[in-house]
Order: structure tokens, then sequence, then C-alpha cells
């Protein structure tokens, strides 16, 4: 038997995040662990792993990156042959990176990402938006997950990278590849070589025919000290814009769908308040955090009377910390104008998503467009709706009616 | 009522400018940039209040 296979006896000693009910609703299992006699659990499934539930724990290990580094930060081990090969060395900087070089990896992609900078970016979303939604309008009917939530950021990238968005379909199969079917190493592998194949040869073109300014073309040109930044590491923030900024974004922005498709009062709370779009955003996104990133501990240590040995992994749950009732009153409510909201589904500390607010931009315009354009709608039948997890949680089939 | 940033714990959630643009706002990469050094009116105190509660990284203090 695989590991998915075997019944899971003790959640606490015991959990599997790739079984069906973890995947679909993990939120009772994480409260099942975290109002356990341990709330940091284990499992010996894939290879080991500690799971943190509680806020203050996810926070004190984010925190602490020389402890907790981000040498691995899939919930899995690495695809068999990822440590071979020519494209070895290509990661996906800043997030696959330790400090020092942490730092300037990072660095170096901010002001792309600053709010004023991504700003031009909602024009062009919301004419996305509008785009996808005349293709279903008339119809009465449409998957919220696959017609709409899922076009939306693959599609800002690409426009972002200056790539063409006819290779929507491939990006979105390649993400998928990367993050939600990381049971399947083969398929993992295949899907990372495809994206570093492609990006050599978009940089290829680019040298030989430069042009004027598109991010890979800025990322070529910077420079570190005096040199030009290494080909590895424009290859590997490419990849990391794919796996980084497209399945998390879609998954946040499908929950959200399924959430209003639920919730006609908060539909309605919305048209009649619009001032509450910052803080309804920063709560939808901490209870349907969709991101849950690892560590791999660097020494021995006991931490929180846990013997965490070097080398083991640390699943950094978000969606869990988020709904801790030590830290949030009513957690598992969506208060849309909750008034203090230290969420952590961008994570926290020196690893927090560089591209949150081009996230959240993306989030409050296609939920902007759609509640604009069709008001009022509702699930066809909920026990349809089907779902990816482990890295990334949020709505793959989500059919609404109009 | 004044703030205080520490920004080396400072990591651009932005979080504090979603609660009082009026008060903070970004640097040029996405940091907070504080707006109002001096004494910060009595009308904002509430939205002050609110970023200094929902910073993750704790990074806000306000002094009174
Ligand atoms: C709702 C959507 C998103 C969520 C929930 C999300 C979540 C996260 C989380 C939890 C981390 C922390 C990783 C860690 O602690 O190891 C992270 C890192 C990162 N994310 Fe996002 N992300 C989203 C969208 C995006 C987008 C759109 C981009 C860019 C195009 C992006 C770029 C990054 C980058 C560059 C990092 C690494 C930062 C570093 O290591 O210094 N993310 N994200
Ligand atoms: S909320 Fe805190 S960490 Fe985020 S930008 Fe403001 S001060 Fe910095």
């Amino acid at each position: 038997m695989t590991d998915t296979q075997k019944p899971v006896t003790d959640i606490t000693t015991d959990y599997d995040i790739f079984a069906p009910d973890f995947i679909n609703n993990p939120y009772p299992r994480y409260t099942e662990i975290r109002e356990s006699k341990c709330p940091i659990a284990h499992t010996e499934r894939y290879e080991g792993s500690w799971l943190p539930t509680r806020y203050d724990d996810v926070v004190a290990i984010a925190q602490e990156y020389e402890t907790f580094t981000s040498r691995q930060i899939l919930v899995m081990p690495p695809a068999n042959g990822r440590s071979e090969g020519p494209y070895a060395a290509v990661g996906a900087p800043p997030i696959t990176s330790d400090p020092p070089d942490h730092h300037w990896h990072r660095r170096l992609i901010l002001p792309v990402f600053a709010p004023q900078a991504v700003a031009q970016y909602e024009p062009g979303t919301r004419d996305l938006c509008n785009a996808l939604i005349d293709e279903f309008i008339d119809k009465g009917v449409a998957d919220a997950a696959s017609d709409y939530a899922q076009h939306i950021p693959v599609r800002v990238i690409s426009k972002m990278l200056g790539v063409p968005l006819t290779m929507e379909d491939e990006f979105t199969d390649w993400v998928r590849g990367a993050l939600e079917n990381i049971t399947d190493s083969e398929r993992r592998m295949k899907s990372f070589r495809s994206i570093v194949e492609y990006f050599i040869g978009e940089v290829q073109s680019r040298a030989a025919n430069p042009r004027e300014d598109d991010f890979i073309t800025q990322l070529m040109n910077t420079e570190v000290e005096g040199k030009k930044v290494p080909i590895e590491y424009v290859l590997g923030v490419c990849n990391l814009m794919l796996v980084a900024g497209i399945d998390t974004t879609w998954s946040a922005i499908g929950s959200c769908m399924w959430h209003m498709a639920q919730h006609p009062e908060h539909r309605k709370q919305l048209r009649e308040h619009p001032d509450l779009w910052p803080t309804a955003v920063e709560e939808l996104l901490r209870v349907y955090a969709p991101v849950t990133m690892a560590r791999i501990v660097d020494h021995d240590i006991e931490f929180q009377g846990c013997p965490m040995k070097a080398g083991d992994r640390v699943l950094m749950a978000f969606p869990a910390a988020n709904r801790d009732p030590r830290q949030f009153e009513n957690p598992d409510e969506v208060i849309l104008d909750r008034q203090n909201n230290r969420h952590v589904a961008f994570g926290s500390g020196i690893h927090r998503c560089a591209g949150s607010n081009l996230a959240r931009l993306e989030l409050r315009v296609a939920l902007q467009t759609w509640l604009e354009r069709i008001p009022e709608f509702e699930l066809i039948d909920p026990s349809s709706v089907t779902w990816a997890g482990g890295q990334v949680h949020g709505p793959r089939k989500c059919m609404v009616k109009f | 009522m004044k703030v205080l940033l520490d920004y080396d714990s400072c990591h651009g959630h932005q979080m504090c400018a979603i609660a009082a643009p009026e008060v903070f706002g970004s640097d040029e990469i996405g940091n907070a940039k504080v707006l109002i050094t001096g004494e910060i009116p009595a009308a904002l105190h509430i939205k002050v209040r609110r970023a200094e509660s929902n910073c993750p990284e704790r990074a806000i203090t306000i002094i009174e």
C-alpha cells in the first residue's frame, strides 16, 4: 500500500494531508490537532513531517529562519532526479533561498511588487475578468473555478513577464504538475523541466534580439556587485513567478467565489458598503488561506517539547494558524469588517509573500467584477465541488447558476 | 499619540496601510513608510490602533 492508501489511525501521530477528507476540508482536522495534547502533530508518511497548528508556533517557526531553513519548501520530499542534471542549480529564489543570498534574491524583485507598482495592472485585470464573464454570462451557468478563477492570475503573470498569452494552457498544466499532483514525482520533474526549458528559450531570444522593457529583460540586465546576475537566478525567478503566483492566487479567488455563492448576506454587505473591500479581502484571505509551505530543520532541537532532528520537515500550516481561536475570535466565521486581523495567509518573517499586493489586487478585482455583473448566483450542487489540497488548497470545479 | 516603526521587523504586509492609509504608506520596496512622523491627529487614533493590531510582524509601536 502507498502512503495515501493507508487509513489514518491517530491524527496527531499519523496525519495524511493528502487523504481525501483532508484535501476537501482540512479545517476540522486542524482543529482536532490544535485542541489535542499534541498541537504539533507528527506523521511518518511521505518520509515524515511535523505539523504545527497553533498561530504562535507557526509564526515562531517562520521567524526562526536559522533553525528552520528553506532548503526545501514543498510539503513532500523532492522529486526523484531533482538534484541532478543541468538544471539542478535552478531553484525558485527567493522562496528557496536562505540568508545571506536570500536578501539580494528578494530585494531585487520587491520594487516590481510594491503597491504603487502593481496598481498599473488593475485596468488590465478588470478587462480580462470582464472578457471571461462575457464568455458565459448568457448561459446562466459557469464553473467559477475553471471558467473564471483559473484564467486570471496566469494571464496577469504572462503579461508581467512579457510572454505570449497563448502559453496559458501549458503554464497551467506545469504549475499543477509542480504543486498539485505532487505525490506524482515523475510529473513534478517533467513540469519543472518544461518550465526551465521554456524560459531558457525566452532568455536566449532576448539575448539575440534585445527587447525594450519586460520583466525577464530587466532580470537579465540586473547587476549585483558589478556583475550580471547568474542565469540560474533569472530562470529561478521565472520559475517562481509561475509556481508562486498562479496556483496560489487562483485558489484564493476560487475559494472566495465558492464562499460568495453561499453567502448572499456578504454579497449584499459589500454592495451596500464598498468601503469594506480592503478589510473584506484580508478576512477572506485569513479564512481561505490557500498556501502551506515547509521548512527543513537545520540542527537537532526541542521545539515546544517536540524532538526535532536535523533534516526533519516542518509543515507551515498558515491556514491552521489563521483559524486559531487563541488569536482570532470566532475563527471559523467570516466577518468582513473584522478589526483585529494579524493573519498569516502570506506567511511571516523574511520569506513573507513578495507578491501579496498583486495577489490582493487580483482577488479584489476578480470578486468586484463578478459581483457587479452577476450580483446573484448560487452553487448548483455543493457536493459536486472538487478541491485541490496539500500545498495549495482551493476549488477546481465549482459550478454555479445565475 | 506618535507611531514608531521597527523597519527591520517590517516585511511589507501592508496591513498598516490598509487600516490607516493617512499614516502609513509604502516605500519603493513595499515596506511601510510612516507618513505622519509627528503627533497623530485625534481623528486618526482609532485607525492607528487598528494598524498596530493588524501588523503580523508587530513592527508598529504606539507611544502615548
Ligand atoms: C493569494 C495568493 C498568494 C498567497 C496566499 C501566497 C502565499 C505565500 C506564502 C505563504 C509565502 C511564504 C513562503 C514561505 O514562508 O516559505 C509566499 C512567498 C512568496 N510569494 Fe506568494 N502568495 C500568493 C500570491 C503570490 C503572487 C501573485 C506572487 C507573485 C507573482 C507571489 C510571489 C511570492 C514570492 C516571490 C515569495 C517568496 C518571498 C521570499 O521568499 O522572500 N505570491 N507566498
Ligand atoms: S503591517 Fe507591519 S510588517 Fe506590514 S508593512 Fe505595515 S508595519 Fe510593515
